[in-house]
């Protein structure tokens, strides 16, 4: 096997280096009643050359594009990747390391992480950034858990417009730390409704998603008045960080969190994962912040370097004390992202927001003139609910049929909007695929 | 002395990103326009953010730059203690850049994302085969997450029982994850220190085991590098009292075709795919934590859980004592496709895998056990624990020696973990490494002994090639500069 190199004489000399018989001798220490009794059942090794049809064949029975065409976003976006994001992400010094707990012989992640930091806190609008958590969902659930260690609060208010899928893991994180969670409505508008913040002083937090679950974009300026007169925090989520390209980032206007999922920055959907928790706060919340943190020193010499900071957060050496039970980051993720927003350049960022936003504003423009109906009136970006005629998902089932996935059905999520659609387009839709959907949908 | 893997060669500087680049430049093909400009509100928008604006070739000499400063298992030996860093083959990496693995969506109808399911059920099928438990979820994104997870399912079955317990056991050699994992879930850790033999014996935990605990976080191996004999009795006595046994896996690749977990007494097991099923670490993630439980525990399991029926796959929520959801989709799936490609390539040889891992540790403990203090003289699982006790008459620390291993061309093991020894240097060399390797890692720590005999400032100065020397840590902690 090409991944065992000892030959039967290398094997033969350690085992009398180490002074037993056999391979089988090494495990005398584990006692009868722990050992397996069968042998392992697994198939039989595959060649590199069996694996690659094996696995071929696997791919091949998902839906993909250009075959399909899928107008389907809802946390997971389909974005262009430059090619050398791909080829800079695949260099094995960056891929096969470690964390970098030894600053000297890791210094090319360390740098790449810090400017990580440094783009996200710029994107988001925030003092700083952490080097990443897993995904969008469990950075709300994190940071959920900060606002109730900074406020001692245990009241968390969770707007109706996240996620689904965040909302969920939120209670489970919460769950055991016996938080009561209450939900924000939405108004008609298709944004969260905050009125009822006016007369609470109880939450340790409130937190919206903007772009929200419906493409909306949200006012995160008027929640953070009532959050400042209620003593709670802001927490601003997101799922397509490309609209911080084109409308105001949720830290210019207040938040003290931004936490979301960075995928759409040059990771490919990969049915969901591995994601990138982006995660960014105000310097002054630094020491109750979540996850691991790069900061910039000097050598014995005097040269600038980097190196993991403010561990005495984190779980390796405050144990049960520590701030998040995280070991690691989301790190090959992270640097995949600064590659991809270092390659756009922030001209680059905003012309192609713009553009994403052009687009869809063409598909929603398309489908009202069709008949459609949009429901909510709130500018949205990348993404927008429409809502069909009755009787509409046998169409959207031949649809399917003929490859085309029009949107997402929102029933499920939200039993409330059956008939409703959550669409998506990004730059990688053409405006052909946009025409042949608005006819295929009208048939 | 043989010549070492080291030298010094032409490394390049690189300034932070910004401090490069023009306005005006682009690394980017943008798309083409072929919509009109649609009106946007004027209020809502804002400046977007500060980037620069690089070429394309500044962008990739930026990063190339960057990563030849980086130490990686293809550059050389990463010995690391804990963390099992085995070569990740190449193949891996193609096969979850299949277009059709990498670019599908994860909320696609269920007949559109077959393959993907399959991917998934079979990977799960597979870990349950090797453990010997009965239930698999690949949710967790990593192996603190899974231990969250595991602990949260403590929680919810204790609680399914009307039980509400304050209290759980770590034993003194854990990982500080287990401890934070469980102060989540609302546990407090009770600390037992293992026996001078460096194992748990039962006893210990029949003294503090009550029924307002929930049960024991166990690692087995050890952080020590030894099989915890008595875990079968230490189950029972935990079990005796209504708890559970909380399995951490991170060792697991000791153990693959030779120890069957589920007969150890574990109730719940997670697993590190980029450890033990060689997957990438990635600079620290992405990885992969799948949790394992017994069938008394699957009602608990993450939602949504994948479903066979006839042939098809689908996702089912429908599982009213589950935990709820952990990751935002189903966990990281390029990892998992990974871990299943490696386990098609090895086959029945994990079995071997395992073997040659715990004679290629027991080898190092034999061959450095002289020139390094070895607290636990007795045969070790895939590592071994040294300590500077021999280096201190001459004061070099544990810490001057791994960092002069890092001249000599080699990662420094993980050291000053666990914590039950002093000054502890933990070697794990897996069984990817030739005995080659393995043999001129041991001849450069026997080098840098002798050096800590006769040139103990060198060590004290120690990495002398590498890009920069030591970095001061604790001004980076008391002026914290995160953002540039």
């Amino acid at each position: 096997m090409r991944y065992l190199p000892h030959t039967d004489e290398d094997t033969a000399a350690m085992l009398e280096t180490v002074g037993a018989e056999s391979l089988d001798e090494l495990f005398a220490a584990i006692p009868g009643e722990c050992r397996r009794s069968r042998q392992l059942h697994l198939p039989d090794a595959l060649t590199e050359w069996e694996l690659n049809t094996c696995m071929e064949e696997m791919a091949d029975r998902n839906a993909q594009s250009p075959e399909y065409a899928l107008f389907l976003g809802a946390g997971s976006y389909d974005h262009y990747i430059p090619e050398s994001v791909q080829h800079l992400l695949s260099r094995s010094e960056f891929s096969t390391a470690y964390t970098p707990y030894q600053p000297e012989a890791s210094q090319g992640t360390l740098q790449a992480v810090y400017e990580y930091q440094t783009l996200t806190a710029r994107l988001t609008g925030m003092d700083i950034a952490n080097a990443s958590l897993y995904d969008g969902a469990s950075a709300l659930a994190e940071a959920c858990l900060m606002a109730v260690r900074i406020t001692k609060k245990r009241r968390i208010a969770l707007s109706a417009l996240i996620h689904p899928f965040y909302r969920q893991v939120v209670r489970t994180y919460l769950r055991p730390a016996q938080c009561e969670i209450v939900e924000l409505p939405p108004l008609p508008s298709g944004t969260t409704d905050i009125s009822s913040l006016a007369s609470e002083d109880s939450f340790a937090a409130v937190a919206i998603q903007s772009p929200n679950f419906f493409g909306c974009i949200e006012n995160p300026a008027e929640a953070e008045q009532l959050c400042r007169k209620g003593g709670a925090l802001l927490i601003v989520s997101f799922t397509e960080p490309l609209a911080f390209g084109l409308f105001k980032s949720p830290g210019s206007q207040g938040a003290d969190i931004v936490c979301g999922e960075g995928q759409g920055l040059g990771i490919p959907r990969s049915f969901g994962g591995p994601g990138l928790g982006i995660f960014a706060t105000r310097s002054k919340y630094v020491r109750s912040m979540p996850g691991r943190l790069v900061g910039k020193t000097r050598d014995l010499s005097g040269r600038q370097g980097f190196v993991l900071t403010l561990a005495t957060r984190e779980q390796h050496i405050r144990r049960e004390r520590a701030t998040s039970n995280i070991c690691t980051n989301s790190n090959l993720c992270a640097l995949a992202a600064a590659m991809y927003l270092a390659s756009l350049g922030g001209t680059g960022f905003r012309d192609l927001a713009r553009l994403n936003y052009d687009k869809t504003e063409y598909l929603k423009k398309g489908l009202a003139e069709s008949g459609f109906t949009i429901p909510f009136t709130a500018p949205t970006f990348n993404e927008f609910v429409l809502q069909c005629p009755q009787g509409f998902k046998s169409r959207y089932d031949e649809l399917v049929a003929g490859k085309i996935v029009a949107g997402l059905p929102l029933s499920s999520f939200h039993p409330e909007f059956a008939e409703h659609y959550l669409f998506c387009v990004t730059e990688t839709v053409s405006r052909q695929n946009m025409d042949r959907l608005i006819k295929e949908m009208s048939k | 002395m043989k010549t070492t893997t080291a030298t010094t060669g032409l490394i390049l500087n690189e300034p932070l990103l910004w401090e490069r680049g023009n306005r005006g430049r682009s690394g980017f093909s943008l798309p083409r326009r072929d919509v009109e400009n649609a009106s946007i509100e004027d209020a809502l928008l804002g400046n977007g953010p500060d980037f620069p604006d690089l070429s394309e070739l500044e962008v990739v000499r930026h990063y190339t730059r960057l990563s030849t400063w980086n130490f990686g298992i293809d550059t050389g030996m990463y010995p690391l203690g804990s963390c099992t860093m085995k070569y990740n083959p190449k193949t891996n990496e193609k096969q979850a850049g299949l277009r059709g693995f990498a670019s599908t969506h994860p909320l696609l109808p269920a007949e559109l994302s077959q393959g993907a399911l399959q991917t998934m059920a079979e990977l799960e099928k597979f870990l349950g085969e090797i453990t010997g438990m009965d239930a698999v979820s690949l949710q967790p994104a990593a192996g603190a997450h899974g231990e969250l997870t595991g602990m949260l399912i403590m929680y919810a079955y204790l609680k399914s029982l009307g039980s509400i317990r304050s209290k759980i056991i770590v034993p003194d050699t854990a990982h500080g994850t287990n401890p934070a994992s469980a102060a989540l879930c609302g546990f407090s850790p009770v600390s037992v220190a293992s026996g001078k033999d460096g194992i748990l014996n039962a006893e210990s935990i029949a003294r503090v085991m009550d029924e307002d605990t929930a049960g024991i976080m166990i690692t087995n191996p050890n952080t020590l590098g030894l099989f915890e004999a008595h875990i079968k009795e230490i189950a029972r006595i935990v079990h005796d009292k209504g708890g559970l046994v909380y399995g951490d896996g991170a060792n697991m690749n000791a153990m693959m075709g030779i120890v069957d977990i589920a007969a150890l007494g574990v109730d719940i097991l997670h697993l590190n795919l980029h450890k033990t099923f060689s997957t990438p670490h990635g600079g620290g993630g992405p990885g992969s934590g799948p949790v394992c439980v017994t069938k008394e525990l699957a009602p608990f399991l993450p939602i949504p859980r994948i479903i066979e029926e006839n042939g098809m796959y689908r996702l089912s929520e429908e599982s009213p004592l589950s935990i709820g959801r952990v990751h935002a989709f189903y966990g990281n799936f390029g990892v998992m496709i990974k871990a299943l490609s490696y386990i098609l390539s090895m086959g029945p040889n994990l079995k071997k895998a395992s073997q040659l891992a715990v004679l290629n540790a027991n080898y190092i403990k034999e061959k450095l056990k002289g020139t390094l203090h070895l607290p636990y003289d007795r045969p070790c699982m895939h590592e071994c624990v040294f300590s500077d006790l021999h280096q201190q008459e001459y004061n070099v620390t544990t810490l001057d020696m791994a960092k002069r291993l890092i001249d000599f061309g080699h990662h420094p093991p993980t050291v000053y973990f666990p914590l039950v020894v002093h000054g502890s240097i933990m070697i794990e060399p897996t069984e990817t490494e030739t005995k080659e390797s393995i043999d001129q890692f041991i001849e450069s720590f026997k080098s840098i002994a002798e050096e800590a005999k006769k040139n103990p400032d060198f060590l004290k100065e120690a990495p002398h090639n590498c890009r920069t020397s030591r970095l001061d840590e604790t001004e980076a902690a008391r002026h914290p500069c995160l953002a540039g």
